[in-house]
């Protein structure tokens, strides 16, 4: 203990700077760079107010992002379940004093900013489970005991947002839990038994969703059968993403998006648009660019000693994974529009804070990977 | 040093790891699978999707083309163009389509019928292609809907132009154009990429037989649009190419002139450059009025056209059928004269009828031509004479005489009215009746009667290869500078009468085509029809013309109807007491002028009676216009002989 204390305390701020995995934020640093492009051309060529405003957002959260990487990785352990109840007090907030938009209450009203907490709980739920699975023994690890904590608090978001409704959220937060909770090696057999009863509610579940989530996935199966109304939206991402070719149209020359036909191109679609206008090369690149930081997530979980570091690291890397997938599938049409955000890339300031936040305290799991958290 | 659970921390890290492991993999392939998903879209199906990507960009909006105008031989327009105001409606610019059309019923004059068409029209098509409220608008109308345009979401005041024909007397031989129809689009290849909303096309006559020419290219303007619909940029415009415009051989001013003649008759006639083939004249009565159709036919004019008992809307120059009557007998005679049944000497001695097994055949004179030769025969055009030498010649040689100058087929090309009509021979009845052929039916086809069926356009040939010495030419309607070397020909011959040449030598120099075996035969005939004019007892005597720059020379005829019954004949019933459906058609056959022919002609009047008081009054009258105005016609062409 004490000697563990002696090694952290010894770190120089010349130390923690140059522990910064710099792979990491110059990857961050282009793809930022890269969605203010794409954003410039969301807005047809001129500084608008989109383009302004992720602007702000990225440079603020990006800063934000760089000082919590020098918050002790034990600051984080200990407060993560507050963190997470912190969350999820404002996710209940959502519920009572949330503003409505297009039929969903999601946000909550900030004054600086509106807030969307379901975003924040990616990060807290992963926060939560890898702080309880760090701390549980492996021989109680598979104790129905054990397990209780674990459902109680991934469920409960997951109503709340399912509810507002936001259906694509809350399975990328569920996705987030799960990944930590399998990580650490919850038997599979659990997971089985969940996914079947989940089948067996799937009936019931379904006669909860709003005609339009039902569209949406009866669309994802035939895209044809509806052109104009909810398989629109695909047809029109297929036809810009493949009139793209080899090389793109060229910056600004997107005609899909440039002349409306792409929905949603500041958010869920930005891929759709940057895939336009670069084409196959422009799209690998971005790729490429996705699985660097993820790699690069995933080193640092490999190299930070605590249990708790490598199961966040491990858990957000993989959550980040798939919401950059879960997007991209969704605009070539291989999943149903279920409204997820590209991160990083996608306009919206409470997806860019979680994804920063997260990335922070990935970082501190670098600068302080030799830290015990306890 | 280390704690109790440490041992237990490095399992769990161990545990984490080996899952991690897994985990990477499983994002390897998703990851792969992305990458093949976009080699998929963005690689090998590009162009589909490039393809796709311009469909939503690009809208094109056609324009239709100026149909090209007919003209006469003097250049005058008998088929023109003229401004028309038009309304269009762009359904996806208006808001609320049923206000509009109860606005635009306060402002135009639109029966629930037109509004109820549109909505059908509307829910077929794209909802950014323009449709047609109205083709034809008053300028009144005209200047009240663009007052109150700002109201009137989606509707586009046009100004365009039409179909015009200013006058009806040449209705039938250029015909009418109406909108496209279903049946149009399927039958005719050539409007499959040219059809435009509201464009007319040829339905008869010139107008149908041009009609792939005359149409014109189609243009468009392709436009860059939003997703919305909303107009861009424009990035193209092709204005298309206005029709190719045709000069006929029609001369306006007798079509006019014949038209007034053949007012409130059922009638036809038909007029023939006899060297060239020049159609000048082709009118049939009664007419209609072609610019009805243009812009959608009133119901009640379209149900009289039809009940009226004259058939208006038939073209009889070229696709009414008659029996030819007593015309055919100079075939008849030129065919006993080439196969040598007869000599023009030979007589026959006419009682006013002869009796063939038991059979009785009236010649028109009841009391009898006495002795007849030749030049008798047709000049007082005695049937018995004609059923002589037609018993001795035999239908078939008569039906191949009568097939070489043009009878029984189409002699225009490219009319879908036309129709080919009937040469009779025993062949052709074994094919088409399946009986055998009966001596009897020869004596009737010898005076143009019984299975015998031909358009005045033949019958005007016919008498055109006579006029011009027995040669082959093809009837034209379509300018064409190009011409036959016939008048080059019968030039040479007059000044070289005494010329050794043989005859079929010249004409092989001349690329003629004689329809003779010995051209003395067809002056024979043509000396037989002057004396039927211009001498005392002809049929058509009292129609002559005096003056040499006139005179015709002409055939008479006239096509039973009914068989006259043998108590009709001794009553000599009179055709003008007949009800007017019994009566005979009268024909008439000449060309002119008689020392130098020029022109021939048929006259055609249904149920006219004679053809001596019916039809020749008006072939006369007629051939003095013509021939009044063929210095005229010769200048211009030898204006446009200079041009060459």
């Amino acid at each position: 203990m004490f000697r563990a204390r002696s090694i952290q305390s010894s770190l120089s701020i010349k130390d923690k700077i140059l522990s910064i995995d710099y792979i990491l934020v110059i990857s961050i640093f282009i793809l930022g760079l890269i969605s203010i492009l794409a954003m410039y051309s969301t807005d047809g060529g001129e500084l608008k107010y989109h383009t302004k405003s992720h602007i702000l957002r990225f440079f603020v959260f990006f800063g934000m992002f760089l000082t919590l990487s020098f918050i002790q990785i034990r600051f984080w352990h200990s407060q993560s379940y507050l963190i997470y109840i912190l969350f999820f007090i404002l996710l209940l907030g959502v519920k009572y004093f949330g503003l409505t938009s297009s039929g969903s209450k999601r946000w909550l009203d900030l004054y600086f900013m509106n807030l969307q907490p379901s975003e924040l709980m990616k990060i807290g739920l992963i926060l939560f489970l890898a702080k309880y699975y760090h701390r549980t023994s492996i021989e109680n690890l598979n104790r129905v005991r054990y397990l209780f904590l674990p459902v109680v608090v991934l469920i409960a978001p997951i109503i709340l947002v399912a509810t507002q409704p936001d259906l694509g959220t809350a399975l990328l937060i569920a996705a987030g839990g799960l990944t930590v909770a399998w990580l650490a090696g919850v038997r599979v057999k659990f997971f089985a038994f969940s996914g079947l009863a989940f089948l067996a509610l799937l009936p019931i579940a379904i006669s909860f969703l709003k005609p339009y989530q039902k569209s949406r996935i009866l669309t994802f199966l035939n895209p044809e059968r509806d052109p104009l109304g909810a398989g629109y939206q695909i047809i029109q991402s297929k036809i810009a993403i493949g009139s793209g070719g080899l090389f793109g149209k060229g910056f600004l020359q997107g005609s899909q998006s440039y002349l409306d036909y792409l929905p949603e191109k500041h958010t869920d679609f930005i891929f759709t648009l940057f895939s336009e206008e670069f084409g196959f090369f422009g799209s690998l690149f971005i790729l490429f660019l996705y699985a660097i930081i993820v790699w690069r997530i995933i080193k640092i979980g490999n190299v930070t000693r605590s249990n708790f570091g490598k199961l966040f690291c491990y858990g957000f890397g993989t959550a980040f994974f798939i919401y950059v997938v879960v997007n991209m599938m969704m605009v070539l049409g291989l999943l149903p529009i279920v409204g997820s955000p590209l991160p990083i890339m996608s306009y919206g300031g409470s997806s860019m804070m979680a994804i920063m936040l997260g990335l922070g305290i990935v970082m501190s799991c670098k600068v302080y990977k030799d830290t015990p958290v306890n | 040093m280390l704690s109790p659970s440490s041992g237990n921390t490095v399992i769990k890290s161990k545990l984490i790891g080996r899952r991690m492991f897994l985990l990477t993999a499983a994002k390897a392939i998703v990851t792969f699978g992305i990458i093949g998903r976009l080699v998929s879209l963005q690689i090998n199906e590009r162009s589909k999707y490039k393809t796709l990507s311009d469909k939503n960009r690009f809208r094109e909006w056609k324009l239709a083309p100026e149909r090209g105008v007919i003209r006469d031989f003097f250049d005058k327009e008998i088929a023109s163009n003229q401004q028309v105001y038009q309304v269009h409606l762009i359904p996806e610019n208006s808001k609320d389509i049923e206000k509009l059309f109860v606005r635009l019923k306060t402002i135009l004059n639109i029966t629930e019928k037109k509004l109820f068409y549109l909505r059908r029209v509307i829910a077929k098509q794209k909802p950014w292609e323009p449709i047609i409220v109205s083709d034809n608008i008053t300028w009144s109308e005209f200047s009240r809907l663009n007052l109150f345009l700002h109201e009137l979401e989606g509707v586009k005041p046009i100004v365009s132009v039409a179909r015009m024909y200013p006058d009806n007397s040449s209705a039938h031989i250029l015909g009418y154009v109406s909108q496209v129809s279903a049946k149009d689009l399927q039958t005719k290849k050539y409007l499959k990429d040219l059809h435009v909303p509201g464009m007319s096309i040829g339905k008869t006559g010139l107008e149908r037989k041009l009609d792939e020419e005359i149409i014109g290219k189609i243009g468009f303007q392709r436009y860059e649009v939003n997703a919305y619909g909303k107009r861009i940029k424009q990035i193209l415009i092709n204005e298309g190419q206005a029709g190719k415009s045709f000069k006929t051989t029609l001369d306006f001013e007798v079509q006019k002139f014949t038209s007034e003649l053949l007012k409130d008759k059922a009638a036809a006639v038909c007029v023939m450059d006899v060297y060239n083939g020049d159609i000048v004249s082709l009118v049939s009565s009664p007419t209609f009025e072609p610019n009805e159709f243009v812009h959608g036919l009133d119901k009640t004019y379209w149900n009289s056209l039809i009940k009226n008992e004259m058939k208006p809307l038939t073209n009889k120059t070229i696709a009414g059928l008659y029996p030819p009557g007593s015309t055919i007998k100079t075939l008849v005679a030129l065919s006993a004269l080439e196969n040598g049944v007869i000599k023009p000497l030979d007589t026959f001695k006419c009682e006013g009828k002869i009796e063939l097994y038991g059979e009785k055949f009236h010649c028109w004179e009841k009391d009898g031509h006495g002795i007849v030769n030749l030049r008798k025969g047709i000049q007082r055009s005695c049937d018995v004479y004609f059923y002589e030498i037609a018993r001795k010649l035999g239908v078939d040689r008569l039906s191949e005489t009568a097939k070489k100058f043009g009878l029984g087929k189409k002699v225009l090309n490219g009319f879908i009215e036309e129709r080919a009509g009937v040469v009779p021979n025993t062949k052709w009845k074994k094919k088409f009746i399946g009986q055998n052929w009966y001596l009897g039916e020869t004596l009737h086809s010898g005076i143009g009667q019984g299975y015998f069926q031909s358009t005045p356009l033949q019958l005007c040939l016919m008498t055109a290869q006579i006029a011009n010495g027995g040669f082959e030419i093809k009837p034209r309607i379509i300018f064409d500078k190009k011409n036959n070397n016939l008048r080059e020909y019968i030039k040479y011959k007059n000044e070289n009468p005494n010329d050794p040449l043989p005859t079929d030598l010249l004409v092989s120099n001349f690329e003629l085509k004689p329809l003779f075996k010995n051209q003395e035969h067809i002056n024979l005939i043509k000396d037989a029809m002057f004396s039927s004019s211009n001498e005392p007892g002809g049929t058509s005597y009292r129609h002559r013309w005096e003056n040499k720059k006139f005179t015709f020379a002409g055939k008479t005829g006239s096509s039973q109807i009914k068989r006259f019954t043998e108590a009709q004949r001794e009553a000599e019933v009179k055709q003008e007491s007949l009800p007017y459906k019994d009566r005979d058609h009268a024909l008439f056959v000449a060309y002119a002028p008689y020392n130098d022919p020029k022109y021939a002609i048929s006259v055609l009047v249904e149920h006219g009676g004679s053809g001596g008081k019916a039809a020749a009054p008006i072939a006369k009258k007629v051939i003095k216009k013509v021939l009044e105005r063929h210095e005229l016609r010769k200048r211009i062409d030898s204006l446009l002989g200079e041009q060459v």
